[in-house]
């Protein structure tokens, strides 16, 4: 390497430093990509929240664009989001299903009872294999499925007015549009 | 060769955990027994080479997570069932990715990771040597012909010499 | 109101460091001494007044005066006064106020110690430390100002995170930030030596007492974290390759590789450029570890605030401190001219090799920590590095390392002959290969093919540096001529045999606790005992303790070996009064050759059983050791006498001969 080109160098380097961490200052680095996106739902039967002798089964995702919302009743993210849950439920035509995870019943009605009930219908995930099998490692997630019955998005925190609106509602949107 | 090295124990996660209300839950290891000691010690290097999705500086042996527990138990009831390391890993890469493992695996995108550090050496090893071999042919060398016979000279008439650097003792 | 004289001391502070600058520099340009006269008093200056602000800082947490936000936030009127004192540097602001505070002192004390430097060198290197505080006081007023009010006033203060509440960690901070600032010397007088065009030994002469005791401080605030969290995280582990630790790691590494580097500058005039840009290269690390612990970039167990907008400051910050710096490095160090030359076997090849092995460790020390995000950034997936991709780094450039440090004590400058060294180590070389051969026995090594690595790298140095020993005294008068030696100018030659032992004794430390500890984690009832290494605990149950600002279960446990009762342990499971989760106090049974180590886990039942881990944990000490040792390696290194005698040096002239009666 010709004598001042090696004296750059570090500078070159630096510089793609930079640019790196620049990268860096927008991104979470807490947040865990899916890798179950693009693949179909995890197989399961669970009960349901209101009526344990009722279930819900990756069969009632397909069909229809749905949004499978897992939470659970002290979460405060989850609380936060609800009413978003609520205008979304009423606004668009998506099914949401929920996923109750490793919760205590009597709490998690009495939240659907004092918030609103968002949900076409709840599943009951009381020991948490089912969330394992979704990859969930925290609460509030939401996924977007399609008619097949694909997991195509992932939204890993609360979805509030801006996510909505500028991420999943396109999504949707684009799902519902496709065949 | 695997040099046991710990993870603190310690923080909460960024989403929102349960806030474990009374019950004691045992958050140590010891309900995840097996009979056999080569099996314990799988377990237990598993374990300590999966990291935790929630503490995410921990290992899963070492966070106090609830989600760890969960999984601690399903490695546990895998591997009681017959289950090999790799199965386990399988499983839980499937469901969570490449990141629940400390050690990325061997795959074309992270040749640079595990191939680079090799190839980096070695390139160091290289530029040292062409230093060393530029050096060595140093300044002493640059002594022109003529400049060689005047110092000779200057040497035999057992004239004062100029100051010159002592930098030779050792 | 002395929040408000501390927020003032401050502005004050930024004033002066805009002055200091400016002024010093200009004038060491246009050669007006009025000017450069200013650099003393300005740095003297700005001590005081960051001193000023850090004292009412302490002050508003004695007075527990909770209408000052970050006394709100990291302090509690139960908090005992040791800990409030500790806890003005808990939290981000305070933490910088800190660093502000320690880079006046350094600068102050260059101001203060440096009488036979020239003029202008001082004026230069004064103004590049004032460019450098410039930006940490900008960053405290504009964006983490520890003396904004908060209102309303809360009754009580939300507490000091329990884990920071401990001596140990009270006192890491300052000793970790007093190595990184000390670096901003060497950095300085590398910045004033380029802007003069004039690299030589008397610049590597300067700087290397400084780098020195900035390397000792690092060394040694590193030690003090690890120590730490062994004892206080209850899971016996010592080092987690966090990024945090690891910005810890590099400069302490690139900094090692200076004082070398340094060494070879004064003596001989080499390695010039390569010096410069290592201490270029340290500070820039150290600066780089404040950005990554504050910026949220990588997630850690340690980071003080996770803030874009912060990190987006430091990061500018960065651009114009590191970018500035190496643009000056580009545009003057090819101009400046080579030193001596010298051959393959020599000094300065296993110097120079060993330099370029500690900065490569520290390029792949931190590739490892910034992988996942380089990942991220181009789309190749979310991948995390963890402890065993930099434990195998971390062997693959060890033996190496320890392998030249044996020769290269011995190897005569600019030019040995291979075989005169070959002489004086073959013994040395034998016995290292005979020990290595015993720890391949089934007994010693328990099938671990690294613990032969790690004792027969130990010995060699043992050995080696031994021999180097013998071979220096036997040409002394006896024993009385080999305590002369030691008390002469011969400083420097056993601070380096002082801190070399020293990472013999680290590699003991480090193979045999990792390959020799045992953990038990058990479920016990009182009354019952267990088993480890020899060892046997019983169990006494736990009660129900009070402190000063926690409750707390205290189990009891009685240790014996053989039949004879060697202690008693009583670790703790802390729940404190401000809430945040339980905290376990582990206790520990110190030994120079192990520890026992018992830490709490959780009660199981009504019935008094507790789940919990035992620990044998075998030289684990000798890893601090080693470091202390080090440090203390460096501490008689600087009390050599030519350091001294400076003064008399300079006014010779500044020739490399003038360095040339040095023995290292």
């Amino acid at each position: 390497m010709s004598k001042s080109l090696r004296f750059l160098l570090p500078l070159a380097l630096f510089v793609a430093l930079v640019a790196l961490l620049f990268f860096g200052l927008g991104t979470d680095p807490r947040k865990v990509p899916s890798p179950l996106v693009g693949k179909p739902v995890p197989q399961f039967t669970l009960p349901t929240l209101q009526d344990p002798k009722r279930t819900v089964s990756d069969a009632d995702l397909r069909g229809q664009v749905s949004l499978v919302n897992v939470w659970f009743s002290t979460c405060v993210s989850c609380r936060a989001e609800h009413r978003q849950l609520m205008a979304i439920a009423k606004e668009s035509g998506v099914q949401i299903v929920g996923l109750n995870w490793k919760d205590d019943k009597p709490d998690a009605l009495q939240m659907l009872r004092q918030f609103g009930n968002p949900y076409h219908v709840v599943a009951f995930d009381e020991d948490g294999r089912v969330g394992i099998d979704w990859g969930v490692y925290g609460a509030p997630e939401t996924f977007v499925i399609d008619r097949k019955g694909t997991i195509r998005y992932k939204q890993i925190g609360p979805i509030d007015q801006a996510v909505w609106q500028e991420t999943l509602r396109p999504i949707v949107d684009q799902l519902k549009a496709e065949s | 060769m695997r040099l046991k090295m710990l993870p603190a124990a310690f923080l909460a996660g960024a989403l929102a955990l349960p806030l474990a209300a009374g019950t004691a839950q045992a958050f140590t290891l010891e309900e995840f027994t097996f009979d056999d000691p080569a099996k314990q010690a799988e377990f237990r290097g598993l374990i300590d080479e999966l990291r935790c999705l929630v503490c995410q500086n921990e290992s899963l042996s070492a966070s106090q997570a609830e989600l760890a527990q969960d999984l601690r138990r399903e490695v546990y009831e895998m591997m009681r069932a017959g289950k090999s390391k790799a199965e386990v890993v399988d499983f839980l890469v499937a469901r969570y990715g490449d990141f629940v493992l400390y050690s990325p695996p061997i795959r074309p995108s992270t040749y640079v990771l595990w191939f680079g550090p090799l190839a980096l050496g070695l390139l160091g090893a290289v530029v040292v040597l062409r230093t060393i071999r530029a050096k060595g042919k140093g300044q002493d060398a640059d002594l022109t012909e003529a400049e060689r016979k005047r110092l000779a000279g200057l040497l035999n008439q057992g004239g004062e010499p100029s100051r010159r650097p002592q930098g030779d003792r050792s | 109101m002395i929040p408000e004289i501390g927020h003032f001391a401050l502005i004050l502070a930024l004033a002066l460091a805009l002055v200091q600058a400016i002024f010093p520099l200009a004038g060491s340009f246009t050669g007006s001494r009025a000017w450069m006269g200013m650099a003393r008093p300005l740095a003297w200056g700005q001590f005081t007044f960051t001193l000023l602000a850090l004292a009412a800082l302490g002050q508003a947490f004695l007075t527990d005066d909770f209408s000052v936000a970050y006394v709100a936030h990291n302090s509690n009127s139960l908090l005992p006064d040791m800990y409030k004192v500790s806890a003005v540097w808990g939290a981000h602001e305070g933490s910088l106020l800190l660093w502000a505070t320690l880079l006046a002192a350094w600068g102050a004390a260059v101001a203060t110690f440096s009488r036979a430097l020239p003029l202008a060198v001082i004026a230069r290197v004064i103004s590049v430390q004032g460019m450098v505080s410039i930006g940490f006081l900008l960053f405290m007023l504009l964006t983490s100002n520890p003396f904004d009010r908060i209102f309303p006033m809360p009754p009580e203060g939300r507490d000091l995170n329990p884990l920071l509440q401990d001596f140990g960690l009270a006192i890491h901070p300052p000793m970790l930030y007093m190595g990184y600032v000390g670096f901003s010397v060497a950095f300085a007088f590398a910045i004033a030596a380029l802007i003069g065009g004039r690299l030589d030994a008397a610049w590597a002469r300067w700087s290397r007492p400084w780098t020195t005791v900035a390397w000792i401080f690092l060394t040694i605030g590193i030690a003090l974290g690890s120590w730490w969290a062994y004892y206080e995280l209850g899971w016996g582990g010592w080092w987690f390759w966090d990024p945090v630790e690891n910005a810890s790691l590099m400069p302490w590494l690139v900094g090692t590789a200076l004082i070398h580097s340094l060494a070879v500058t004064e003596k001989r005039g080499a390695f010039k450029s390569w010096t410069v840009l290592l201490a270029i290269s340290a500070f820039s690390l150290s600066l780089l570890g404040t950005f990554l612990v504050r910026s949220g970039v990588l997630t850690s167990v340690h980071a003080f605030a996770t803030d874009p907008t912060r990190g987006t400051f430091i990061l500018i910050f960065l651009c114009v401190v590191i970018g500035g710096s190496l643009v000056l490095y580009a545009w003057r160090a090819p101009s400046v001219s080579t030193g001596g030359g010298f051959t393959l076997v020599s000094r300065e090849s296993f110097l120079l090799a060993n330099n370029l092995l500690l900065t490569l460790f520290a390029a792949l020390v931190l590739f490892g920590t910034l992988a996942p995000l380089i990942y991220e950034a181009m789309a190749w997936g979310k991948i995390s590095v963890g402890f065993p991709w930099f434990n195998m780094m971390f062997l693959a450039v060890m033996p190496f390392l320890a392998l030249f440090m044996g020769i290269g004590h011995l190897a005569r400058w600019k030019q040995d002959e291979p075989g005169r060294l070959a002489r004086q180590l073959w013994i040395a070389f034998a016995l290292s290969v005979a020990v290595t051969a015993l720890a391949f026995l089934p007994g010693i090594s328990a099938g671990h093919a690294t613990v032969p690595l790690g004792i027969g790298l130990a010995a060699w140095l043992t050995f080696s540096h031994l021999t180097g020993l013998y071979e220096r005294l036997r040409h002394k008068r006896g024993l009385r001529g080999a305590l002369a030696d030691l008390t002469g100018n011969s400083r420097s030659y056993y601070g380096m045999l002082l801190a070399h032992l020293g990472v013999a004794v680290l590699i003991v430390g480090i193979t045999m606790v990792s390959h020799f500890g045992v953990e038990k984690d058990v479920r016990m009832s009182p009354g019952a005992s267990q088993e480890v290494a020899g060892y046997r605990f019983q169990f006494e149950g736990a009660q129900a303790v009070n402190g000063p600002n926690y409750r707390a279960h205290r189990g009891r446990f009685l240790v014996f070996e053989g039949d004879r009762q060697i202690a008693v342990l009583e670790p703790e499971k802390r729940a404190y009064l401000t809430g945040g989760m339980p905290m376990t106090e582990a206790a520990i049974l110190p030994g120079l050759t192990r520890d026992l180590y018992v830490s709490l886990g959780e009660a199981v039942d009504q019935q008094g059983d507790w789940a919990l881990r035992l620990y044998y944990k075998p030289y684990v000490r000798w890893i601090w050791l080693g470091a202390i040792f080090m440090g203390l390696g460096g501490l008689l290194a600087l009390s050599d006498r030519r350091y001294r005698t400076a003064k008399q040096r300079v006014q010779a002239g500044d020739t490399i001969g003038a360095a040339g009666t040095a023995r290292i």
